[in-house]
């Protein structure tokens, strides 16, 4: 265990919800440079695990390390201007604005010039402003929606919205990128797509990649890591082909009766 | 940089429409004094707009503050005989303090418990302009409240204070299309959307509401400044609780998220009845009438409405050959 190549890294986190524990001494690692697969049955606490990660539900206890710092007390604008950025189960996409718009409000952080430089568009702002949108446009031509950035974002259709959710968090500029069931509500092609999109997250951005998923063919052809949860436990983790041998995680998504 | 052209257009229409108005009205005073008073609610609607419309945060509270800016500059000035500079500063610089001192921990909240707590602060706003009487002149008012003069020139004609004001105006309508073409402006409106998602993005939501909170409250504290040195005299009653919901009334009504909406809403509730007065006891009935009417027909407001008819007429012309 060296923690100087290790991403993120989670440990003995509790989350309670009233009586519910959602989840229980969880240890949870993410190393530089792969994509590292949660996977668990419905109810498990894998989103309520990258809410902890991405700071948006505080742990009763535990610590949350990103980037070799401890964030566990980090506000979540805080962890995403640190560089650790997630995408949403249920899209989260702004609306009202346009595709463009969207992903340059996922730059936000990089753009520098101040309240007046805004209010009286000085010459920085119209700099700031230009490369604001090249970086957008070319994190819109990574995802293939640079085609559709002036369209305002609720006509683009779900598939696309999850693109778009992509892309905006690419804009960010993360060196985490932490997606929540990225493939829910896709179709078979547009999955396959999604896989090649990830795996160039990974190799050709050199952003480390958690992922939240059920598509098992999805996290088996693309993930280098996986941690198991069950009932708000971590109960495997190791390499994709361990996993899908392990007896217990197939008692947990087949039923006791399967071992 | 032609989308700046596009931008500065309309804007460079609205000037010569201002421009123009006085001799459209065959610089008929009181039609004039009317729009004047249209004017600086105007710049009030404006911030309330990038407030309620933009970042979607309500408040109860800005005739309020639109108050304490305008008594600030009153007493300096006419009570102290201080300079209208300082006065005029003071009263702004006052109302962005107040603002954010309340802002910070009321901003907390969201929607209906936002609009308790910030109709609450004015209504401790409006019962101290009634009651610290030997500061304020209590609920008959405040008189005496000097003439504005800017570099030796006296602005003492309803013509000079017109376009004053709407100077002011354009001003405050540049500024804010401004902001909302920047990343303050993307960031207001994701937080409107989702918070969560906004906050995923890096931006610091608390500090955001309380810029715009603070931003908005320097709108009206400039319209405040505005309204005590034109009227030369202030009581309580302008700075109620029925003025704060006007001032929304006024967003509601142009068109949320829509700027020249505000403006025109502003125009719209300040003007009318004007003309309803000729329907004496029938006056507030119609007003009502109409409010409801416009809710009912333009869901978006004038602006929203106006946009229609443009796409309408747009798709009518571009379907011939």
């Amino acid at each position: 265990m060296s923690p100087d190549n290790v991403a993120l890294h989670c440990r003995n986190l509790s989350v309670r919800f009233g009586g519910v524990m959602a989840l229980c001494d969880v240890d949870f690692r993410v190393v530089q440079g792969t994509i590292t697969a949660l996977i668990g049955p419905n109810g498990a606490g894998k989103t309520t695990l990258l809410n902890v990660v991405s700071g948006l539900v505080e742990c009763c206890s535990g610590t949350v390390g990103l980037l070799g710092q401890d964030m566990t007390r980090v506000p979540a604008w805080a962890r995403a201007q640190a560089g650790v950025v997630r995408t949403f189960q249920n899209l989260e996409v702004f609306t009202t604005m346009s595709v463009l718009e969207n992903v340059m409000t996922g730059a936000h952080r990089d753009v520098r010039y101040g309240v007046l430089g805004a209010l009286f568009k000085t010459p920085r702002y119209f700099l700031e402003e230009r490369r604001c949108r090249a970086l957008a446009e070319e994190k819109l031509e990574f995802v293939g929606l640079f085609a559709e950035r002036s369209l305002p974002a609720w006509e683009l259709p779900y598939g696309r919205q999850r693109l778009l959710e992509l892309a905006r968090a690419l804009a960010a500029q993360p060196q985490i990128l932490l997606l929540d069931e990225p493939a829910a509500g896709l179709n078979t092609r547009e999955t396959q797509a999604l896989a090649g999109l990830i795996r160039r997250i990974r190799d050709e951005l050199n952003i480390t990649v958690a992922i939240v998923e059920h598509d098992m063919e999805l996290i088996m052809r693309i993930s280098d890591a996986v941690t198991v949860l069950h009932f708000g436990q971590v109960i495997a983790s190791g390499a994709p082909f361990e996993i899908q041998k392990n007896p217990e995680v197939i008692a947990a998504y087949l039923g006791e009766d399967a071992r | 940089m032609s989308s700046t052209l596009r931008q500065l257009t309309p804007v460079a229409a609205f000037f010569l429409l201002v421009l123009a108005t006085p001799f459209l009205l065959r610089h008929d005073y009181y039609y004039l004094s009317i729009l004047t008073m249209a004017g600086i609610f105007a710049i009030i609607v404006l911030g309330l707009n990038l407030l309620l419309g933009f970042a979607g945060q309500i408040s109860l509270g800005h005739g309020a503050l639109f108050g304490i800016a305008a008594y600030t500059t009153a007493v300096l000035t006419g009570t102290y005989g201080l300079p209208l500079a300082v006065g005029a500063v003071s009263g702004v610089g006052l109302t962005a303090l107040v603002a954010m001192l309340i802002g910070m921990p009321v901003l907390k909240l969201k929607g209906y418990y936002l609009a308790m707590a910030t109709l609450g602060f004015g209504l401790i706003v409006y019962i101290f302009f009634n009651e610290a009487i030997g500061l304020t002149g209590g609920p008959s008012g405040f008189v005496g409240i000097p003439v504005l003069e800017v570099f030796g020139f006296v602005f003492d004609s309803d013509l000079s204070y017109f376009y004053l004001v709407w100077s002011m105006v354009a001003v405050a309508l540049l500024t804010s299309l401004n902001l909302i073409h920047s990343k303050y402006g993307r960031a207001l409106m994701a937080l409107h959307i989702s918070e969560t998602a906004a906050q995923s993005m890096g931006i610091n939501i608390a500090r955001h509401k309380l810029f715009v909170f603070v931003l908005s409250s320097v709108y009206a504290g400039i319209a405040g400044v505005l309204y005590a040195h034109y009227l030369n005299f202030v009581a309580p009653s302008s700075f109620g609780f029925h003025f704060s919901v006007q001032l929304i009334t006024m967003v509601v009504l142009g068109g949320m998220a829509s700027l020249w909406g505000g403006i025109a809403g502003a125009v719209f509730l300040t003007v009318m009845p004007e003309f309803l007065r000729f329907y004496e006891n029938l006056e507030v009935i119609i007003y009502g009438l109409i409010l409801i009417l416009c809710m009912m027909f333009l869901p978006k407001g004038l602006a929203g409405g106006v946009c229609k008819l443009l796409s309408n007429v747009r798709r009518r012309f571009g379907r011939e050959p």
